[in-house]
C-alpha cells in the first residue's frame, strides 16, 4: 500500500498512499493516489471507474422513456433533478411542452431534492472533520423527512422515477401539498438550530477557513459549476441564467462567497437552503390546477424527428446536462450526461497541493460529490 | 451573437480555417459549426479570448460508423435485340469518423450554447483530434473519456489515460461495433 523514494536532499523519504477505493471518507468507491513529504501533500491524482457501468450505452440500447430509471441511479441523492434534466432534454429533442401545474410540482421536488442533498452534504462534512455523529444525524432527521414526502408522491425515497417529458408521471393531492408547506414551514428553525450549532464554531472555522482555495479564474476556466463556483464569487445559476421551467417566476437570490475555500462553499450550501425555502412557500402558494402531461407526449414509442439536444439544470451538485441525439428510431443514438460530480473534481489536486492529508478529506467533502454520477 | 457571425470571425480570424454550419433538424435548432480540425486549438483559443466563450462546458464523443448507401439507378439496356429499362441497385460506402462536440458558453455574458464540432480522419489509424485541454481545463477528464470510450486521440493533451475502463484494457465500448465478451470471460480479459 506504501512506497517511498528518498528526497533530492536524500534524507527525509515521500510516501505514496493509495487512499481510497475503500476509505470512508470518500463517500464510495473513490481512490486518489497521494505523495506526501510528512503530512504535506505534494501530488495528488483521483482514480475513477470502480462503480462505471457504461450507463450511457445501457440508454442508448434502451428506449426514450426506459432510460428514466437509469437516471435516478446517477446522483442517487437527487433522483428528481437528474429526471428533471432529461425530461428537459427528450422535451427539446422532440417539441413537448409541459402543463403550468407540472413545472410548479417539478419545481417543488427539485427544491426539496436540493433542500435534502444540501442538509447531506453540510453533515457528512462535519462527519468528515471528525465531528462524530452528531450534525449528520440532525442533518439526516430534516432529510428522512423531504424522502417521506418523496415516497409518498412517487412511492420511493431516492429512485423516484417521477418525471415523464411532458409532465410527471402521478400528480399530488392537496393533502401532500399542505404536508410539504408544513415541512417548508419548520425548516428554517433546523436551519436556525444548525447554524447555531456550527457556523461559528471555532474548530470548524479553523479547519474550513483558508482551506482549499479556489480562484475564481480557475474555477471557471475548469468548468465547475454550483456551490462551488459560486462560492469563488462567480454569479452563475441556471436556474437565473437559463430560466428553464418556470423559475423566473419566484423572487430568489444567488448566493456568492468571497474566498473559495470550504467554509464558503459550506456557507453556500446553507444560504441555498433557506433561498430553496423562499421559493418552496412562493410555490406551493401559487401552484395552479389543470393538467399534469401534454397530452402530445408518447411515452411508449416515441420516436423524435432526426436531430440533437443539449439540455441542462441546476442539480444540487452543478450542471447537469444530457446531449442526446435522435436518428429517428425508439432508441437514442446517442445519449451523453455531463456529469457535474466528475467535472468538479478537477480541480482536487490545485486544492489539495501544499495542505495536510488531514485537509484532503475535508476539501473533498466540501465538493460534494457521488460515485454513481462520476462513474456512470 | 449568431452562429454565422462567430463563423465568420473565425474564418477572418484564423487563415485557412474552414467553417461549416450543421443544421439541426429536431425542434431544439441548436445548429453546430463544424471546424476542421489542423486549425482547432487556434479557433478554440480564439473563442475563448475573443468572443469571451469561457466555459467549455460540455465534451463528448460520436461513433458514425461505415455506411452503406443503397441507390436505385434506372438504366436503358438492350435485352434481345428490344431496349428495356432495367433497374439496378448500386452501393456504395461512405466512410465512418468519430466525431467530438462541444458545448460552450459565457460566463461573463451569459450565453449559449455555441456547439462546436470536429471530425477526425477515419475511426481506425487516424483517430486523431486536437487537445483543447489547454485552453478549457474543464475537457481534461472528458477528453480522457473520449480517448477510453471511443479511442479518440487528443494530441497536447497532458494526461491522456483511461479513465472508466481499466489499464491493460484493449477496447471501446462506445463505439457502435462495440462486442462485449461473454460475462464469464471477463476476468479472463482482465488478466491479459
Amino acid at each position: 500500500m506504501t512506497q517511498s523514494a528518498p528526497t533530492e536532499a536524500g534524507q527525509d523519504e515521500l510516501m505514496e498512499i493509495s487512499m481510497g477505493p475503500q476509505h470512508p471518507s470518500t463517500h464510495g468507491v473513490f481512490r486518489m493516489d497521494v505523495r506526501l513529504d510528512g503530512e504535506r501533500v505534494l501530488r495528488l491524482k483521483p482514480v475513477f471507474g470502480y462503480l462505471h457501468r457504461n450507463h450511457e450505452k445501457i440508454a442508448e440500447g434502451a428506449s426514450y422513456l426506459a432510460a428514466i430509471p437509469y437516471t435516478d441511479r446517477l446522483d442517487y441523492l437527487c433522483s428528481m433533478t437528474n429526471n428533471w434534466g432529461y425530461a428537459l432534454a427528450v422535451e427539446k429533442l422532440a417539441g413537448l411542452t409541459v402543463p403550468e401545474r407540472a413545472e410548479y410540482i417539478r419545481v417543488i421536488v427539485a427544491e426539496l431534492t436540493r433542500l435534502q442533498n444540501h442538509a447531506g452534504m453540510a453533515g457528512f462534512l462535519l462527519q468528515d472533520m471528525g465531528a462524530s455523529g452528531t450534525p449528520l444525524m440532525y442533518a439526516f432527521r430534516e432529510r428522512e423527512k423531504v424522502l417521506d414526502l418523496f415516497e409518498s408522491l412517487s412511492g420511493a425515497r431516492m429512485m423516484c422515477n417521477y418525471m415523464r417529458f411532458g409532465g410527471v408521471r402521478v400528480d399530488c393531492s392537496a393533502e401532500w401539498l399542505s404536508q410539504t408547506a408544513k415541512l417548508v414551514g419548520t425548516f428554517g428553525g433546523f436551519l436556525d438550530e444548525f447554524e447555531k450549532l456550527l457556523t461559528g464554531n471555532e474548530i470548524l472555522m479553523a479547519r474550513t477557513q483558508g482551506v482549499g482555495v479556489l480562484p475564481r479564474e480557475l474555477a471557471i476556466n475548469a468548468g465547475i459549476t454550483g456551490p462551488g463556483l459560486r462560492a469563488s464569487g462567480v454569479n452563475y445559476d441556471l436556474r437565473k441564467v437559463d430560466r428553464y421551467g418556470v423559475y423566473d417566476r419566484f423572487a430568489f437570490r444567488v448566493p456568492l462567497g468571497e474566498h473559495g475555500d470550504v467554509f464558503d462553499r459550506y456557507m453556500m450550501r446553507v444560504l441555498e437552503m433557506r433561498e430553496s425555502l423562499k421559493i418552496l412557500e412562493q410555490a406551493l402558494r401559487d401552484i395552479p390546477g389543470g393538467p399534469i402531461m401534454d397530452p402530445k407526449a408518447r411515452l411508449r414509442g416515441l420516436r423524435p424527428k432526426a436531430g440533437e439536444a443539449y439540455a441542462r439544470v441546476e442539480s444540487p451538485k452543478g450542471e447537469l446536462g444530457f446531449y442526446l441525439i435522435s436518428d429517428g428510431s425508439t432508441n437514442p443514438y446517442r445519449y451523453r450526461v455531463r456529469p457535474p460530480s466528475l467535472i468538479n473534481l478537477t480541480v482536487l489536486e490545485d486544492m489539495c497541493l501544499g495542505h495536510n492529508i488531514a485537509d484532503v478529506v475535508v476539501i473533498l467533502g466540501s465538493i460534494d460529490i457521488v460515485m454513481g454520477e462520476v462513474d456512470r | 451573437m449568431t452562429l454565422e457571425e462567430i463563423s465568420g470571425r473565425l474564418q477572418t480570424g484564423i487563415p485557412g480555417c474552414q467553417v461549416e454550419m450543421v443544421i439541426n433538424g429536431s425542434p431544439s435548432a441548436q445548429n453546430s459549426l463544424l471546424i476542421d480540425r489542423h486549425h482547432g486549438l487556434a479557433a478554440a483559443r480564439l473563442l475563448r479570448d475573443d468572443l469571451q466563450l469561457d466555459f467549455c462546458s460540455n465534451v463528448t464523443a460520436v461513433d458514425w460508423p461505415d455506411r452503406e448507401k443503397t441507390e436505385k439507378i434506372k438504366t436503358k439496356q438492350i435485352v434481345d435485340g428490344v431496349e428495356k429499362e432495367v433497374e439496378e441497385t448500386r452501393k456504395t460506402t461512405i466512410p465512418g469518423y468519430l466525431e467530438v462536440v462541444y458545448h460552450l458558453f459565457s460566463m461573463a455574458k451569459k450565453e449559449g450554447p455555441v456547439v462546436l464540432r470536429m471530425r477526425t480522419g477515419n475511426r481506425t489509424d487516424d483517430a486523431s483530434l486536437p487537445s483543447v485541454t489547454p485552453v478549457w481545463r474543464s475537457a481534461e477528464f472528458q477528453e480522457r473519456e473520449a480517448f477510453d470510450l471511443f479511442g479518440i486521440v487528443f494530441e497536447g493533451h497532458p494526461d491522456l489515460r483511461r479513465i472508466l475502463m481499466w489499464e491493460g484494457f484493449t477496447d471501446h465500448p462506445m463505439r457502435k461495433d462495440y462486442v462485449p465478451p461473454p460475462d464469464d470471460d471477463f476476468e479472463l480479459s482482465r488478466e491479459q
